[in-house]
Order: structure tokens, then C-alpha cells, then sequence
């Protein structure tokens, strides 16, 4: 399959249903839809009724939110700040973590009013980005756009080019209006994209550091390279300007999760030559080994890395045969986003887990890197077979309440806020982690077999909860095919 | 002015489907890009409710209803709504891409209304106000577009019946918990309430019952006015304001003696229940006197308010007069608008009979952090604002009080500031935090 080229020269990464054929709506197993994929087949199905999902500027904002010196200009109307806070306090709870002081998040609105959508906002947008670096004298701004600036036409990219003269730091324009992209990780490319152009140097020499692409989660990394001799830089969160202008400089880049950082790996690649490496992810025992294969051979360290491989895995071999057993003929239902809710499956499976379905939340049938040996759902069906129930949905409750009333698990795996709730509810136990390091590697199926365990065990809670709880979907729906508003939509052109 | 906002503390016109969550079983049909309504759960949405949060119905636009209109798609994901989620109220909501393309829902709704359908629409694209205004248009779609309809007029004006127009759901993260209250004491001098959100509220049915009110009560700086003042002239219904929130014993038998007066009642049973509750209030508040007066090792002497109007001046009334503290520099963040400025400078100036306090209007929360940092703090003092002043408090050593949204470093439940017991819950929560800080 062939590549996504990165584009520097364009302001804007073209979305991902353009860029890598990404979908949001599927429903049969993960065996047919990664051999879809593959042919070159896959189509979007969109829904005719749907809830509310989440929209590229919150991915985009997740990104560059917590650069520890940089700021953040969102030029919008000021409803599209409402997430300043929430990662705000990601940010404040990571500093907690990190030993870093006490800082709050420099987060500002241009608050576009209807006057300026007839007039135009670029004075306004102007004044915030000076008024952003008079305060706060960051390292960089970045300017996020919304879907009112973006339908009304503002110049953004010759307002930040015209503001990096003038104030002396890069002044970025991130492009990630709501409306663009049905799938809310394009905003995490567009942040990408803005990095890559303004702020990332070519590099000056080569250093021993990686590149590790991933949100906030807890430090793996550190003791695991540095046995290979080398130290992990986790981006985008919490490095500093400096840090990224050397990201170029890395001996490779790690994924945590490739719909992640899959442009981001890409364009370090093509445009600075940084290897990326491509592999399942490290979820499960043939994940983790090829994983950690395809690391030792872009870091020339294949000996070192086998002597890894044999040592962490007789390390963990005993207990988990132990969790095993315990879990054996267990069902659970997984709903979490593409490619680290692939990884789940895997882990699942390898803990002995029968998984009876899945939501996941958008599909990418090839990432940025056009590598196969990268399809974590590939890796998945082929070492643990197929899964039923497979459905790809962009948040939709409504088919997941519908379908964990039939399924009717013994456990919901959830990796994102708003649907944990359906599974409670019905009397599921629901376990969320938030940490997205929790399950890499062997160590993980351990850590997460734990969890797991511990949350079947408590059935209090919500046993108590579903006598006492309400229900806003009506029994006719209840009864219905989950996918009945999927794909037949007479008013809506699909693209 | 200036209008950039760094730390917002209140959300776009569509924050209003907030408002909607907070009646039983009512649900908003967000026509928006799709992740508006996420965006304002994060910041003025502390829970799920019955049908808010991921369970909100939204067109999600795209690309193609930017160029081609979104008007089917609306259409489709309404009809879905009817079948998928058991409601008593649907509220067609806008977003800017709808409203800068120019869809019309009103046209769009009407087909579902005119096959009976409980739905309403308000046109609430974010650009176009806030959340504190734009509540105003939806509540008075759903009276004017449903309540309306549904309505018997025969059934002429019931006495002792009370509409309560007062917190935004919400927006005030107390709002529920200050809604139970409020209808406790009015209840206490004999009216009958609507209060319409939340917990004590009979839902829909209970708006139904809207235009038979006696009068209406406004609790509010200036939310709400455009309310009152339109059921005035729909349904002849007077109304009597109460320009701030009412916080312990003093403000709140002021304000029941200006209802009782205002709507003719009872004033016998209305100065017994006034006379029970105080009695109750102020022997609790002797009790902590000698607390107040005798711990030595420091309470906070003055605060600051950065909050929306009806709160300012209802907790700087408070704090200076139930417990002496004075006010330092009072910052209004609602983005008032400049008619209704001078009255609150009003309230302020009689804050007490011998102190006036100043007070400044801004939406810019960063601006109003540089402003108290730069200030001389030789006295310990309370901030009442939000989870942004967390540093600022840490840094100038003062007491944090997170009264506005975000809200964050709280969980409210039924938690409540308004009336007698508000008043009492208030002062608990402001010294826990101060005994708190010792070792």
C-alpha cells in the first residue's frame, strides 16, 4: 500500500477520511473488516440517527495543551474553550506526577461574536496573540481554528505568519475545524502538522534519545531503553519547545498507539529520516515479541533485545498462568478508539478472556506509513482468531446500550469518558483505565489482569446501581437490529 | 472593551442544552458540529442527568450540510429521536454551522409539531451570546412553541401558585441543590412552586402549569428579565425580582418579606416561618460566634468575588454581614450587559449600611488574576471563583472557595448556598477549608 506523503509546504493535513480512507461506520467481525481493508474496500456507512461524538479542535487542543512553555490561542467562539479546563487539569495531575511545579495551563479565546462573523475576527485574533505573549512570554503559540472561523473565512495562516515576525517565536496555525472530519483524530495530525512545520529543527547530529508519541500515561519507558542504551522523550505532552525543535534528531519513534501518532511518525520519517518502528503494538505475548523484535532491528540491538524478551517473559510466565485460570471462559464487550482498543482485544484474548464484541470508534484500513506489519486489528484476528459483534462507532451509546443488553457480559472494557455509564447500568462491571501505559508489554497483562479481576469481583456497586437507575432509550429501540439507523441514509451523501 | 477571555467561566449560546438536561425528562437535539455538546458537558456538565452527556442526539455536521444545508439531516435525526429516546420534551438546538449557513429549523421542527410531537426549537448558534442569555430564548421557546399550546386557558389564575425563575442549570454548579431550598421557604410561607428544574420538580406537566401562576419570582441580577418580562405580556403574569442570590438569615427573610408583600400573602404565617427560621439560622451562628471571634491563628478578613452577578452580590452581602468579613475587589464575570451594570454597582455601593465595595466587569479571568496578584495582601483572604484559582489562592495565601464554574475540585450533589440553609451549608464549607490549612 502506498504512503501518505507529508506536506510541508500546505497549512493543512488533509483530513483522514481523504488522507488513509478512514471510516466511522462498520458492523460484521474484525476478520472482514481488515480483509475490506485490505482489498481496498472498506465504504463509510453514516448513520441517520446519531449522539453527539467528540470533534478534531478537542484532539488537537489534547496535543498542545500540555507544551510546559508554550501557549494556546482557540479562535472560536468561547463555548469551544469549554474543554480549556478538563486538560487543564490533565495537565495539573501530570505535573503532580512528574514532580514538576504547580503551573496552570495558558489557554485563551478569541470569543468570535456575531458581529464578527459578518466582519471577520483576524484584528481580534491578532490582539489575543498579542495579549497571549505579553502574558505569558511563551516559547511558542499555537493558534487553534473552530468551525465559525473556519466558515467565515478567516486568513489564520497569514495572521500567524505576520505574528511570528512581529513577536519573534513561531506562531502556528493548527487547522482542526469541527465540521471537516467525522473523525475527531484528525485533530490529533493537525497539531501534528503544526508542529512538524513551525517548531521541529532539521537536525544537527544524532542522539540516543526516542521518540515516544503517547498522551500522559505513567513512565515504562525509561528503565526499558536505557537498558538498551538509549532514553525516551515522550511528546507531545509535557515536553518543552526546545525538546521538540530536536525531535528530529531521535535514533527512532515509538508508537503507543499508531491512530495516535501515525502522521507524526510518518512525517519524522520522510521529511528528517527518524525511523519509526513498525509493529503490532506490545499488547499480548506476540504482540510484545514482535514488537520488541522490530525495535531491536531499528536500533541494531537484536541480541540485547532477545536476551529482553526471554528474561521479562519467563519473569511474568508463572503468574499469568495463575490469572489465566481465574479468567478462563470469562466474556467481556471492548469499547475504546481504533488501534489501542485493538491492542485491548489482544490482551484480553491472551489473558483467556472470550470477547463477545466491540465498539470501536473509528477504523484506519492503513496508517501514515503505508506498513501493514503496523494494522494492530491484522495482528489481533490472525494470532487470536476472529472477533464477533465487531462495530465500528464513532461514541454512538444508543447501539452500545442496545448491544450490551443482548450480549450481556461479564465485563465492559471502556477507554473513554461517557460510556462506562451504559455498562454500569445494566449491571455490568465496567472497568476504565486511564493510564494507556497500563497494559504495554509483558508487565501489562499482568497489571491488567489485576484490575480486571478486581473489578469482576465487586459487583456491589453496580448490581445496586442498575436496580436504581434509569433508562432514556425506549423499549422499541431496546428490541431493534443495533444497527438498524446504520448505513441506510436516503438524505445524506456519504464521502 | 477588550472581550479575549483567558479561563472562561461560562459557555456559548448553546450552553443552553444544559438547561434542558435539567428538566425531567427532556432531551436537546443538538444540531451542531460534532463535538460541541461534549465541549459544554466538560465545562458546565457535572454528570450525565437522564438523557445529557453522550446519550444527546446531534446532527454532527459535516462538510457536505456546510455546503449543501443540513436541514434533512436534522429532519432524520429528529425522527430517530422520537424512536430511540423516551422523553416527554425534545429541544432542536443550533450550533454556528447551522446558523452561519442558514438552515431553517424552524421550518424543520414545525413538521414535527404539527403531527403533535412535544418539540420546540431555539436558535442558539454559539457565536451569537452565552449560556446566560441564550437560557432565556430556550425557556421561552418551550413556553411559547409547547407550554402554550398545551395549555387550557379556562382554567384562569390559580392563587398561592408561583413560578420560580432563578440559577441557570448548570452554569451554576449549585443549581440544584439552591432550586430545593428556594422552594422549601417559599413553600414555608404557604405559596405553591413551580421551580421546573431538577429534583423537586414535576417536569413538563409541572411547566404546563406555567401561565396559571399568580406571579412569577426572579432571583437573579439580570438572567431572566427577557423571561418574566415576556410572560408578562403573554399570559398578564407580574412579576417581583430579587436582584441577587438570598445567602443566610438577613438577605433570605428580606427576600420572603418581598414576596409576601409583593403577592399579598399571609403575612402572619409568612413572619411565623420567617421567625422559626432565623431563630434556627442564628442559634447556630451563636453557637460558632465564639469560634469566629477567638480562633487565633488566622481567619481570612476580606474576600474576593469572581463570579456571575447574582452570586457576587449575594455572597458579598453575606460574608460582610453574617460574618464580618470585608470585601475586597469584586469582579463580575457574566458578561453583563452594559444596561444592567449600573444596577449592580448599586447593589454594591449598599452592600451594607456603611460600606460600599468596587466593582469591575470582565469576562477575562486571566486579567483579573494579574490584578489580585499585583494587590498588597498583608490580610488573609477568601476567594469565592473556580478551579482557575487554585494557584492564585496557593500563591497569595488565600482561601479558595470554588463557587463558579469549572468546578472541577468539587462534586455537587444537592449542595446548595441559597436561603437559610444554603446560608449555613456556606459557612461550614468556607471554614472547613480555612481549619483545614493548619497542620
Amino acid at each position: 500500500m502506498s504512503k501518505c506523503r507529508v506536506n510541508l509546504e500546505a497549512p493543512e493535513v488533509p483530513i483522514r477520511e481523504v488522507r488513509i480512507g478512514s471510516i466511522t461506520g462498520f458492523e460484521g467481525t474484525a476478520g472482514q473488516l481488515v480483509k475490506c481493508a485490505k482489498a481496498g474496500m472498506l465504504r463509510e456507512n453514516s448513520r441517520s440517527f446519531s449522539q453527539c461524538m467528540g470533534c478534531s479542535s478537542g484532539n488537537a487542543f489534547c496535543q498542545l495543551s500540555m507544551i510546559q512553555d508554550a501557549a494556546m490561542v482557540n479562535h472560536a467562539p468561547v463555548g469551544c474553550a469549554g474543554d480549556f479546563f478538563t486538560f487543564n487539569f490533565v495537565y495539573r495531575v501530570g505535573q503532580m506526577e512528574r514532580n514538576l511545579p504547580p503551573v496552570i495551563g495558558r489557554y485563551f479565546s478569541t470569543n468570535i461574536e456575531e458581529k464578527d462573523t459578518i466582519f471577520g475576527a483576524v484584528q481580534k485574533l491578532e490582539e489575543t496573540i498579542r495579549k497571549a505573549f505579553d502574558r505569558v512570554r511563551p516559547k511558542a503559540i499555537f493558534v487553534t481554528t473552530s468551525c465559525a472561523s473556519g466558515i467565515i473565512g478567516d486568513d489564520v495562516e497569514s495572521v500567524t505568519e505576520k505574528m511570528t515576525e512581529e513577536l519573534g517565536i513561531p506562531v502556528a496555525a493548527c487547522f482542526c475545524e469541527g465540521f471537516k472530519s467525522k473523525i475527531w483524530t484528525t485533530g490529533f495530525d493537525s497539531a501534528y502538522h503544526a508542529i512538524v512545520r513551525k517548531i521541529v529543527k532539521p537536525p544537527k547530529k544524532k542522539t540516543n534519545k526516542i521518540n515516544v508519541i503517547n498522551f500522559w500515561g505513567s513512565d515504562v519507558f525509561s528503565e526499558l531503553l536505557g537498558k538498551l542504551g538509549y532514553e525516551p522523550t515522550y511528546i507531545v505532552p509535557f515536553s518543552t519547545v526546545a525538546q521538540l525543535e530536536q525531535i528530529s534528531e531521535a535514533a527512532a519513534t515509538i508508537q503507543i498507539c499508531p491512530t495516535l501518532g501515525s502522521y507524526l511518525g510518518a512525517a519524522l520519517e520522510q521529511v528528517y529520516g527518524v525511523p519509526e518502528v513498525k509493529a503490532p503494538l506490545a499488547y499480548g505475548i506476540a504482540g510484545t515479541d514482535a514488537w520488541f523484535r522490530e525495535l531491536g532491528k531499528v536500533l541494531g540491538k537484536e541480541a540485547e533485545v532477545e536476551e529482553i524478551i526471554s528474561v521479562e517473559k519467563a519473569k511474568i510466565l508463572p503468574q499469568l498462568e495463575e490469572y489465566r485460570a481465574k479468567l478462563k471462559g470469562k466474556t467481556c464487550y471492548v469499547t475504546a478508539g481504533a488501534a489501542h482498543g485493538h491492542a485491548l482485544l489482544a490482551l484480553l484474548q491472551e489473558l483467556g478472556l472470550k470477547v463477545q464484541g466491540a465498539a470501536i470508534f473509528h477504523h484506519d484500513p492503513v496508517y501514515d506509513n503505508g506498513d501493514p506489519r503496523s494494522d494492530m486489528l491484522e495482528h489481533t484476528v490472525n494470532t487470536y482468531g476472529d472477533i464477533p459483534n465487531y462495530n465500528v462507532c464513532n461514541k454512538q451509546a444508543f447501539e452500545l446500550v442496545n448491544i450490551l443488553n443482548r450480549v450481556r457480559p461479564d465485563l465492559m472494557i471502556a477507554r473513554h469518558g461517557g460510556m462506562s455509564l451504559w455498562g454500569a447500568k445494566l449491571g455490568i462491571p465496567t472497568l476504565l483505565i486511564g493510564d494507556e501505559h497500563l497494559g504495554f508489554g509483558y508487565q501489562g497483562l499482568l497489571n491488567y489482569a489485576e484490575r480486571i479481576l478486581e473489578t469482576i469481583d465487586n459487583k456491589e456497586f453496580v448490581t445496586n446501581l442498575a436496580k436504581h437507575s434509569t433508562m432514556p432509550y425506549t423499549q422499541w429501540w431496546l428490541e431493534q437490529n443495533p444497527y438498524t439507523f446504520l448505513g441506510g441514509c436516503a438524505h445524506v451523501k456519504s464521502y | 472593551m477588550s472581550k479575549v477571555i483567558e479561563q472562561p467561566r461560562y459557555s456559548c449560546a448553546l450552553g443552553a442544552q444544559q438547561t434542558v438536561v435539567a428538566i425531567k425528562r427532556a432531551v436537546p437535539i443538538v444540531h451542531a458540529g460534532p463535538g460541541c455538546s461534549t465541549k459544554i458537558c466538560s465545562l458546565i456538565g457535572q454528570g450525565e442527568g437522564y438523557a445529557g452527556g453522550s446519550t444527546i442526539p446531534c446532527t454532527n455536521a459535516s462538510e457536505p450540510e456546510i455546503v449543501f444545508g443540513g436541514e434533512n439531516k436534522l429532519r432524520s435525526v429528529i425522527d430517530g429521536a422520537f424512536q430511540v429516546i423516551d422523553a416527554d420534551l425534545y429541544v432542536v438546538l443550533t450550533g454556528c454551522t447551522s446558523d452561519i449557513v442558514g438552515d431553517d429549523i424552524g421550518q424543520v421542527t414545525r413538521q414535527f409539531q404539527e403531527l403533535g410531537k412535544p418539540i420546540v426549537y431555539a436558535e442558539t448558534g454559539g457565536f451569537k451570546s452565552n449560556n446566560y442569555v441564550s437560557h432565556d430564548g430556550v425557556v421561552r421557546s418551550i413556553i411559547e412553541q409547547y407550554v402554550d399550546k398545551q395549555t387550557d386557558f379556562n382554567l384562569g389564575k390559580k392563587e398561592g401558585l408561583v413560578n420560580v425563575f432563578a440559577t441557570i442549570p448548570y452554569q451554576d454548579p449549585y443549581w440544584n441543590g439552591n432550586l430545593v431550598e428556594l422552594k422549601r421557604i417559599l413553600e414555608g410561607i404557604g405559596l405553591q412552586v413551580n421551580i421546573l428544574f431538577g429534583t423537586e420538580s414535576a417536569g413538563v406537566k409541572e411547566w404546563l402549569t406555567i401561565p396559571q401562576a399568580q406571579f412569577n419570582i426572579l432571583i437573579s441580577a439580570w438572567p431572566g428579565l427577557d423571561i418574566v418580562k415576556s410572560l408578562q405580556e403573554r399570559y398578564g403574569t407580574p412579576y417581583y425580582h430579587f436582584p441577587y442570590l438570598p445567602i443566610g438569615g438577613a438577605e433570605t427573610s428580606r427576600f420572603l418579606r418581598g414576596v409576601t408583600e409583593f403577592g399579598g400573602l399571609d403575612r402572619d404565617k409568612a413572619e411565623e416561618f420567617i421567625l422559626k427560621e432565623e431563630e434556627k439560622f442564628y442559634s447556630y451562628i451563636e453557637r460558632t460566634a465564639d469560634f469566629l471571634l477567638e480562633f487565633r491563628y488566622g481567619l481570612p478578613r476580606k474576600f474576593y468575588t469572581i463570579l456571575d452577578a447574582t452570586y457576587a452580590a449575594g455572597f458579598a452581602k453575606f460574608l460582610l454581614n453574617e460574618l464580618g468579613i470585608l470585601p475586597a475587589k469584586q469582579y463580575i464575570i457574566d458578561d453583563t450587559p452594559d444596561e444592567y451594570q449600573e444596577r449592580i454597582r448599586e447593589q454594591f455601593r449598599n452592600i451594607s449600611e456603611l460600606r460600599s465595595a468596587e466593582v469591575t466587569f470582565t469576562v477575562d479571568g486571566g486579567h483579573i488574576q494579574e490584578e489580585i496578584r499585583a494587590e498588597h495582601h498583608k490580610q488573609r483572604s477568601l476567594i469565592l471563583g473556580s478551579g482557575w484559582e487554585r494557584d492564585l489562592a496557593r500563591e497569595i495565601q488565600a482561601d479558595l472557595l470554588p463557587v463558579s464554574v469549572p468546578i472541577t475540585y468539587r462534586l455537587v450533589l444537592h449542595c446548595g448556598y441559597a436561603g437559610y440553609n444554603g446560608g449555613l451549608r456556606a459557612i461550614e464549607d468556607i471554614y472547613d477549608r480555612v481549619l483545614n490549612t493548619y497542620r
